[in-house]
């Protein structure tokens, strides 16, 4: 049916549901370029990267761009920063929108010039005539310049252009970082400023059933008490006093509990669930399965594990006449005022959602739900601005956690030992659960008040990036395979988000039984990935890896050190990472030393690149040797890091990564890519010391010694 | 809804006076005497560089020098250190330049979020002021108390073992 309009053209990136060229970028008469990022800075060094691809595209110094804080009142809307999309969302558009600024500041320059296009140059933001004769940006550019839809047609430089792509600009934001500055949002300190905690429940199931009010109001400093259900919440002059309120609150509270959790923290508990199943990947060769001559089976898990942010989540708010203003770390600020909106009964244009950066989050934490509780808070002091830190066990008993998931594998090799058949199954709660969904609230304290919202129906994020089935479908080219999908919608636990989603368990999966198979074909288990991979690439990432780490074939492990390998491509379609480990296994499992090689296309700034991949091996280090969220059938029982080790200093392994360049290529999302290699890679080497194999994440003491007997 | 006014008592009535010597300058402020340290320096004296992270004593974020000694700040009442030297992160500048460790940790981009870097320099201060020969393996027990959730350790371990062999020389 035709609607009578024409189909816009699609931009690149985020440009295309940001159209306008100055909801991106400012050209400034005091010679300054303010760029509005929709994206958001989380520790991953995204701001530098951007202004990087500014300046490049627009030929200005760094030193003149100007970020502009991420901020519902102006700032493009570009949903959540998360999946590794925001170089290729928000750095598409940036890269096009500058590029196209640029054209249009040139041939102004030329008409002021009385020169053509091809005469000038610019250095700087000043374009010069061959003939002589220069203007600068500062002084043609003027409004209404780049008021003006995007047509996305003026191309970015070639590689061979670039200066600032692709050099290790240092972070913008360290120096103020390690310098003591107020740098996150925790550091805001407005006039007239109050502080407020929010007394949640012992428990998912739990209903507050008596609370003395009168005992809490009587606490020094208290200036509003905010009850509405199982919701209470405390307003105080000082920090120390609500959180002296809350521990009375605490002790004097009644709550009615129930069992609702699994009966224990195995995630087997996951296969006699209830779940929706799709195949996902199906290939059928018979004559290549008639050659099937040994078969192989094996079940892995991996327990629901905590994003365990280092600064518990915090935001401000304030309620004044009408309106909230709200500063937050959350990662999607228009996704949060959409739900804070249904919450607070007021229009989103009533809502201003500033970013400010927090600590690191690694997917969905609870920033978002801190920022409900300042609010609820906000409204019950009107007029003063009140700040919510979470406490510790706030944040570890009520974020949403990385869900629990079980992968199935069965394959068979033929007597060459080549893979001829591959049958994957994977069981999973929804990796989404954040706001800005279209029905619900996914805000933990709405669904505590007296009139509660419904949190979203759970959903799986579409392949090819997916949610739990992310690197589902192997990356290797076997003749039959046939992979299914099983969503299960109960969710006992809350679960979201978390840095790389289902990647992180099926890669394991994968990457582990692609050991097993090796080790019973009797091959390398670099040469058995390389003989079933087609893709350049990904061959360039693991001979590069082997050759950095000095892998021999066939090499062998001498009963406690052992070196093993993994690799994914992330998504099936970002960065391609490979990773090898030496372990050291005594009474428990020491990562020495890693490697890792990655390919994410155009590099725009290496170090920031390193940065990360060398981040996300340490991180999965730790996850996978010591993470798991601990409950009994009524309580998460995970509150404090003494409930949940993280690896330390004195356990950290010296990492080296390598950055195979590729200029000519479009940049691929790189933020998550060490994941899912890494884990796998700390298995195989244990297997590779050892001759134990560990199929149940994370591989503490206890696991050891039982995979040994 | 339940919305309760200011109550009839006034705000702070178990607050007493405490004097604190922090950064080479004597501070009065008024506080519970129970109230720790972290929320003295951080709300009173608006020295936020010390960061809140378990109020346990477990993460380190908060961690400032007192004495000489590095100690977490979340973990012991502001009454308990009057009398004492206190340095935070914002008071080891000198003459407006940052200290070696915080021009390490950006030389060597020792740093994602940034949250648990400002302990973990003071934690490092404290262990070089006492052991400026300090070496890999001392550093890391030394900082065996600050945790890192971004995994940035290894670039921290090289910033401040580029300090202590400048030490050395």
């Amino acid at each position: 049916m035709s609607t009578g309009e024409t189909t816009p053209r699609k931009l690149p990136g985020s440009l295309n549901t940001n159209r306008q060229l100055d909801r991106w970028l400012r050209i400034n008469r005091e010679g300054t370029v303010s760029v509005f990022p929709g994206k958001v800075e989380i520790g991953q060094g995204i701001l530098t990267a951007l202004s990087q691809i500014v300046a490049e595209e627009l030929d200005v110094a760094l030193g003149r761009i100007r970020l502009a804080p991420t901020d519902t009142s102006y700032s493009p809307d570009e949903g959540m920063t998360s999946g590794s999309q925001s170089i290729t969302d928000g750095g598409a558009a940036l890269r096009y929108a500058a590029a196209e600024a640029r054209d249009l500041l040139m041939q102004r320059a030329a008409a002021q010039l009385g020169v053509s296009l091809e005469q000038l140059s610019v250095t700087d933001g000043t374009v010069t005539a061959r003939s002589g004769g220069s203007v600068t940006y500062w002084d043609i550019a003027t409004d209404e310049l780049l008021a003006r839809e995007a047509t996305g047609q003026v191309p970015p430089k070639p590689a061979a252009q670039h200066s600032v792509i692709g050099t290790a600009v240092p972070r913008h934001d360290i120096p103020a970082k390690v310098g003591g500055t107020p740098s996150y949002v925790h550091d805001l300190d407005l006039p007239g400023m109050l502080h407020g905690r929010v007394a949640r429940p012992p428990s998912y199931g739990a209903k507050l059933a008596a609370l003395d009010e009168a005992e809490v109001r009587a606490m020094p400093g208290v200036v509003a008490v905010v009850r509405d259900g199982s919701f209470v919440g405390v307003v105080t002059e000082r920090e120390d006093q609500a959180i002296r309120t809350l521990q009375r609150i605490k002790r004097i509270a009644r709550w009615d509990e129930r069992a609702t959790l699994p009966e224990n923290t195995n995630p087997r508990f996951l296969l006699k669930e209830v779940s929706e199943d799709e195949v996902i990947s199906e290939k059928s060769d018979k004559a290549a399965a008639g050659q099937a001559a040994k078969t192989l089976e094996a079940e892995y898990t991996r327990p629901y594990i905590a994003h365990a942010t280092i600064g518990p989540s915090c935001a401000l708010a304030s309620f004044d006449k009408g309106r909230f203003t709200i500063w937050t770390h959350s990662q999607g600020i228009y996704p949060l005022r959409n739900d804070l909106s249904r919450v607070l009964a007021v229009e989103p244009e009533r809502i201003t959602v500033i970013h400010c950066d927090g600590a690191g989050c690694y997917g969905h934490n609870g920033a978002d739900d801190v920022a409900l509780d300042a609010a609820l808070l906000a409204r019950a002091a009107p007029g003063r601005p009140v700040r919510v830190q979470w406490m510790r066990e706030d944040e570890f008993m009520w974020e949403p956690y990385g869900p629990a998931m079980v992968v199935k594998l069965k394959a068979s090799l033929d007597t060459d030992g080549n893979i001829v058949d591959w049958v994957e199954d994977i069981w999973s709660n929804s990796h989404s659960t954040r706001p800005g969904a279209q029905k619900g609230v996914n805000l933990i304290a709405a669904w505590h008040l007296a009139q509660p919202h419904e949190p979203s129906p759970p959903r799986n994020p579409p392949l090819p990036g997916g949610g739990s089935h992310r690197n589902a479908i192997p990356i290797y080219e076997f003749p039959n395979q046939r992979v299914t999908n099983r969503l299960i919608k109960r969710m006992p636990l809350r679960v979201s988000a978390m840095r790389a989603l289902g990647a992180t368990a099926n890669v394991f999966a994968i990457e582990s039984f692609m050991d097993e198979l090796a080790a019973a074909a009797g091959a390398d288990p670099v040469e058995f990935r390389l003989r079933h991979l087609k893709d350049p690439r990904a061959r360039a990432v693991i001979e590069m890896v082997a050759a950095k780490a000095g892998w021999k074939k066939g090499e062998k492990g001498d009963g406690s050190r052992g070196r093993g390998v993994g690799f994914a491509r992330y998504k099936n379609g970002a960065c391609y990472v490979a990773v090898i480990v030496e372990v050291d296994v005594g009474n428990e499992i020491g990562v020495k030393r890693a490697w890792a090689a990655i390919d994410a296309g155009l590099v725009i700034n290496p170090d920031g690149l390193i940065n990360q991949t060398e981040g996300g091996l340490i991180q999965t280090v730790s996850w996978a040797l010591k993470e798991a969220v601990q409950f009994d059938r009524e309580r998460v029982l995970t509150q404090t890091w003494d409930d949940y080790p993280i690896l330390t200093f004195e356990e950290i392994p010296h990492v080296e990564v390598t950055i195979i360049n590729r200029p000519e290529l479009p940049p691929l999302g790189a933020g998550e890519g060490a994941q899912g290699p890494t884990a796998s890679a700390i298995a195989n080497a244990v297997f590779n010391a050892m001759g134990a194999r560990l199929r149940d994440l994370p591989f503490t003491r206890d696991k050891v010694i039982s995979a040994l007997a | 809804m339940l919305a309760h006014e200011r109550n009839a008592s006034s705000p702070g009535d178990q607050n007493v006076a405490i004097t604190l010597t922090v950064n080479g300058k004597k501070h009065e402020v008024a506080a519970d005497p129970e109230t720790p340290l972290l929320y003295v320096l951080r709300n009173d004296l608006k020295l936020k560089g010390a960061r809140y992270g378990c109020g346990l004593g477990q993460c380190g974020a908060c961690t400032v020098i007192i004495d000489g000694e590095a100690v977490q700040s979340c973990d012991v009442p502001a009454s308990a250190v009057t009398g004492k030297a206190i340095t935070t992160i914002e008071g080891i500048a000198r003459n407006g330049k940052l200290h070696p460790l915080q021009e390490a940790f950006i030389a060597e981009q020792a740093a994602q979020c940034g949250y648990c870097a400002t302990g973990i320099i003071m934690a490092a201060k404290a262990l070089l002021d006492a052991n400026p020969k300090a070496t890999e393996s001392e550093i890391r027990t030394a900082l065996k108390g600050n945790l890192c959730r971004c995994g940035t350790h290894q670039r921290i371990l090289h910033a401040i073992q580029r300090v202590a062999k400048e030490l050395r020389q």
